[in-house]
């Protein structure tokens, strides 16, 4: 085979959640969930409809409080935040429900990513002058590199309204990557495509990894997706983890398969 | 015209000449990360050489085989006069071909070394490198996803050229002495041809070879080192050597590479390129695309283009042609220039165009007329691998959609029968300086194809008309005889019905037959439209055939056809006598078609064999049949219809000389 042993290897804890409780009144999202997230690895979270999988990651990204538990990202523990501040640190993430610019371009989606890293107020970069100018370079060149990465130089100047599904998701994903992100949250990053645009999405998820080293957190329905890209799996179900471990481990848990084929909740207790 | 020294008798002592007298001229430009880069001559000489040291460096040797796998990209153009630089061979292969395919290739050519283009080609050759084990080195040059793969034998481009700037510091003189000892008679170029039957063949071109053609863009299109060319066609595609690499060397104009395949179309409108080669599809689809865009725009817009499109047709030609135009024409159609030409040849990035050329197919009179009118000096030429491309091409002022030109110039034509004496009408057969050298390592193919004198058999059936021009009409094997000794082509009848956007499919009978006899496939969007604008009411395809007013429709078509053929001495003979219309498309999960959509000669022989029969009898009207059909879901079922059959009018005006 081609395939070399590749990838950065897996390191130190990136990100810990502890003892996570999520309620909206009285319906209970997230229940005492803790699990952590490594260095460079890319961890699945899976879990039947409603198992609180994307109120996990508005958890991890700052959308949501939880009102008891303990976030730890990158060795500091996390007060309570607003989204833009989880994106500061390095935290990007993608929706499950497309959500882009969709008047302006596939680069300027991109080059909005790049937002956060500019360093001139608005003035300077509306007259467009001296050093802002260099500075909308630099970016333009980073956004490049992304349309290059993802290979979307074809629609490089075409509003993303009008463009195919499966090419949004794509520009949503290089306008994340545009931040730099040190854990990049992606929320079904393959609902609603064929076969060929799956097989092309999971090489570029697995490309960022080991390009970059970029730690990935996704959420997946696809099981044979999920199983062959992470190195991890969590599984929710209403507001629990039941399961954690190596695809393989998961696999064959037992608590997994119950929720899955949908045992009543009675029994399996 | 600006022609270099004849002592640079190959592509690397012309690329010492350029980088002297054309350095600071752009060679080569490549879209990426958005913008154009570009090289210049002296640039290009200074990569070629460094590549070229490191090659030496790695063991390759004057005779070796260079493997070039890859889009069109500066790199991989360098490499190949890397290669020659070195008394080496470069052997361009299809960058599509699966691995497997590559093999055959790969042994058959003895290849020592591969440069490729990316990590998909690499990863194809690292799986079948046990199969050829002759192949010694693969060079990648985009280093995306190769950070680790740790095979010793896999290197980076950049680093080949790092250690090649290195051994220039210890022998500055290399590349020249190396380049010195070329001369034109070395094989230049080692091209696989993808033949229809068995496996592909090696075609050898000396430099004396690539220089004949690359002579043809000084001499015959008239490039200047300002004129601009986009790089885009495959490039183990003979016309891309021709176009891109020597004619570039000859002259010294720019090769442009576009971003990726998915961008050519706005690379093509950012380049402008003056000088461009694309197949008819590429034209019709293009041509497609302005229509369709067009149905979208208002009113006023639509007007425009419809009025000026007129005017165009009118007198667009005879402008391009330089024949006399009144005054009141030449004014309408310098408004339509303003308002209409000039933005859509800007938007399809034709407005530069000085030369444009097709060939590889018939092309419709229609599309070619729709570029001409425009002002786009749209020509045809005739070619092969074996050739260095021409054989015939259309000079200024002599260009006919359905003619291949006279002979190029230095290009000896004759029509022979079988027996090898001149005959009006027969196979095509050629002489030139650009004559290929040999099949690799296959005498018995060679000496088939290219006897003692240097002629060489084109396999093609052609003839020349009244004006010397050549006309193919089809490849030899399948022209037949009627019963009076008339020669029957049914591809050329085909093309022609086709070109009639009524008619989609074509299939025309008359070997050993008293007349010609044809099946037509109607083309269901354009009959459909036709029937709805006069309120014919249909319920399907099968009932849409057998309306007698679609009959009448395509009954027009084929006796247009029929005057036409009457024209050819060589082919009055063959016109259609007798049609019908299928009362099912001709479709590939039925084995009728290819999946390229080509006809399937033999199985529709077999499969209807009965109309067939029923067309050749006089005495039969209509036919009733039931034909076994195979719905997409995989299940079958079956069809019953009743044929008619329709007698069409045989055209007795004599043959004519082409008023040029």
């Amino acid at each position: 085979m081609t395939e070399v042993s590749s990838r950065h290897s897996i390191g130190e804890t990136l990100l810990s959640v502890e003892r996570i409780n999520l309620a909206f009144g009285e319906v209970k999202a997230l229940a005492n969930v803790s699990f952590s997230v490594r260095e460079h690895e890319v961890l699945a979270i899976i879990g039947p409809n409603g198992a609180g999988k994307t109120s996990m990651l508005n958890v991890i990204n700052g959308f949501y409080h939880p009102q008891q538990g303990q976030i730890h990202f990158k060795g500091l523990h996390r007060q309570r935040m607003k989204p833009y501040e989880a994106a500061v640190q390095g935290i990007a993430r993608t929706f499950q429900n497309v959500a882009l610019f969709k008047g302006m371009s596939t680069l300027n989606n991109i080059m909005t990513g790049r937002n956060l890293k500019m360093r001139r107020n608005l003035l300077w970069q509306a007259l467009h002058l001296g050093p802002a100018r260099e500075e909308e370079l630099q970016h333009r060149a980073a956004a490049e590199e992304i349309i290059d990465f993802l290979e979307i130089q074809s629609i490089r100047k075409i509003p993303v309204g009008r463009l195919p599904y499966g090419l949004q998701k794509r520009v949503e994903l290089g306008r994340a990557l545009a931040m730099e992100p040190d854990l990049l949250l992606l929320d079904e990053p393959m609902a609603g495509m064929n076969m060929e645009e799956k097989q092309d999405m999971c090489r570029f998820i697995l490309d960022i990894n080991e390009q970059y080293g970029t730690t990935i957190v996704l959420i997946e329905h696809d099981m044979g997706v999920v199983m062959d890209i992470s190195d991890r799996v969590v599984v929710l179900d209403y507001g629990q983890k039941i399961a954690e471990g190596t695809p393989d481990e998961v696999r064959s848990n037992q608590a997994v398969i119950d929720a899955y084929l949908g045992v009543s909740h009675e029994e399996a207790a | 015209m600006n022609h270099p020294a004849a002592e640079c008798n190959t592509l690397p002592k012309l690329l010492l000449h350029n980088a002297v007298k054309l350095g600071d001229s752009p060679a080569n430009r490549e879209k990426d990360l958005g913008i154009w880069q570009t090289w210049t001559w002296s640039q290009v000489r200074d990569e070629t050489e460094c590549l070229a040291g490191g090659l030496v460096q790695l063991g390759f040797q004057r005779g070796d085989k260079l493997a070039i796998i890859g889009d069109n990209r500066p790199h991989l153009y360098w490499a190949m006069v890397a290669a020659q630089s070195l008394g080496g061979v470069p052997v361009p292969l299809y960058q599509d071909s699966v691995a497997e395919e590559m093999v055959h290739v790969l042994s058959n050519g003895d290849i020592k070394f591969a440069i490729v283009e990316n990590q998909e080609q690499t990863d194809k050759l690292i799986e079948i490198k046990e199969q050829c084990p002759q192949l010694e080195w693969i060079i990648y040059e985009d280093p995306r996803g190769m950070q680790h793969y740790n095979q010793p034998f896999v290197r980076r481009y950049l680093e080949i050229q790092e250690e090649g700037r290195e051994y220039r510091k210890a022998k500055p003189e290399f590349f020249q002495i190396e380049i010195e000892q070329g001369t034109g008679a070395d094989p230049g170029i080692l091209l696989y041809t993808s033949g229809t039957t068995g496996l592909p063949k090696g075609v050898v071109l000396s430099f004396d070879n690539l220089l004949f053609g690359g002579r043809f863009a000084a001499d015959f299109h008239k490039l200047t080192p300002q004129d601009e060319v986009l790089a885009y066609l495959p490039m183990a595609w003979v016309g891309d050597n021709l176009f891109c690499l020597a004619q570039s060397y000859y002259t010294g104009f720019c090769v442009n590479c576009p971003e990726s395949r998915d961008t050519v179309t706005t690379d093509l409108r950012e380049i402008g390129p003056t000088y461009y080669f694309a197949p008819p599809t590429v034209f019709e689809a293009l041509i497609t695309r302005v229509m369709i865009r067009m149905e979208d725009a208002g009113h006023i817009k639509r007007w425009l283009f419809d009025t000026f499109m007129n005017v165009a047709k009118r007198c667009g030609t005879d402008i391009l042609d330089g024949k006399p135009v009144s005054f009141y024409n030449r004014l309408s159609y310098a408004l339509g220039e303003l308002l209409v030409y000039g933005p859509l040849k800007n938007v399809l990035g034709f407005s530069r165009i000085r030369q444009a050329w097709t060939a590889g197919e018939a092309i419709g009179p229609d599309i070619f007329n729709f570029f001409r009118s425009l002002g786009i000096n749209i020509k045809q030429l005739y070619g092969q691998t074996e050739a260095t491309v021409y054989i015939s091409a259309q000079p200024d002022g002599e260009v006919f959609s359905d003619t291949t030109g006279p002979p190029a110039p230095g290009v000896e034509l004759r029509i022979v029968d079988d027996a090898g004496n001149d005959a009006d009408l027969g196979e095509v057969i050629y002489r030139s300086a650009g004559v290929f050298q040999e099949y690799y390592k296959n005498p018995e193919s060679t000496s088939n194809t290219k006897d003692a004198e240097g002629w060489v058999k084109t396999g093609d059936a052609g003839f020349l008309d009244n004006l010397g021009h050549l006309k193919i009409i089809d490849r030899l094997k399948d022209v037949g005889r009627m019963k009076d000794g008339t020669r029957f082509a049914p591809k050329y009848i085909e093309n022609k019905l086709k070109f009639f956007q009524q008619i989609k499919h074509a299939v025309c009978f008359g070997d050993q037959k008293e007349f010609a006899t044809a099946f037509i496939n109607i083309d269901l969007d354009a009959v459909g439209n036709w029937a709805e604008r006069r309120n014919l009411a249909y319920s399907g395809y099968t009932d849409l055939t057998s309306r007698s007013e679609v009959y009448d429709l395509i009954q027009e078509c084929v006796e247009a056809v029929n005057e036409d053929l009457a024209r050819d001495e060589q082919l009055r003979g063959s016109q259609v006598q007798r049609f019908l219309i299928l009362h099912k498309e001709l479709d590939p999960d039925d084995g009728e078609l290819t999946r390229t959509s080509k006809v399937r000669r033999s199985t529709v022989d077999e499969k209807y064999h009965e109309l067939i029969a029923a067309l050749d009898d006089l005495q039969v009207k209509h036919h009733k049949i039931e034909a076994e059909v195979t719905f997409e879901d995989g299940r079958k079922g079956t069809i019953n219809a009743d044929l008619q059959i329709r007698e069409c009018a045989i055209s007795h005006i004599p043959p004519q000389a082409k008023s040029a």
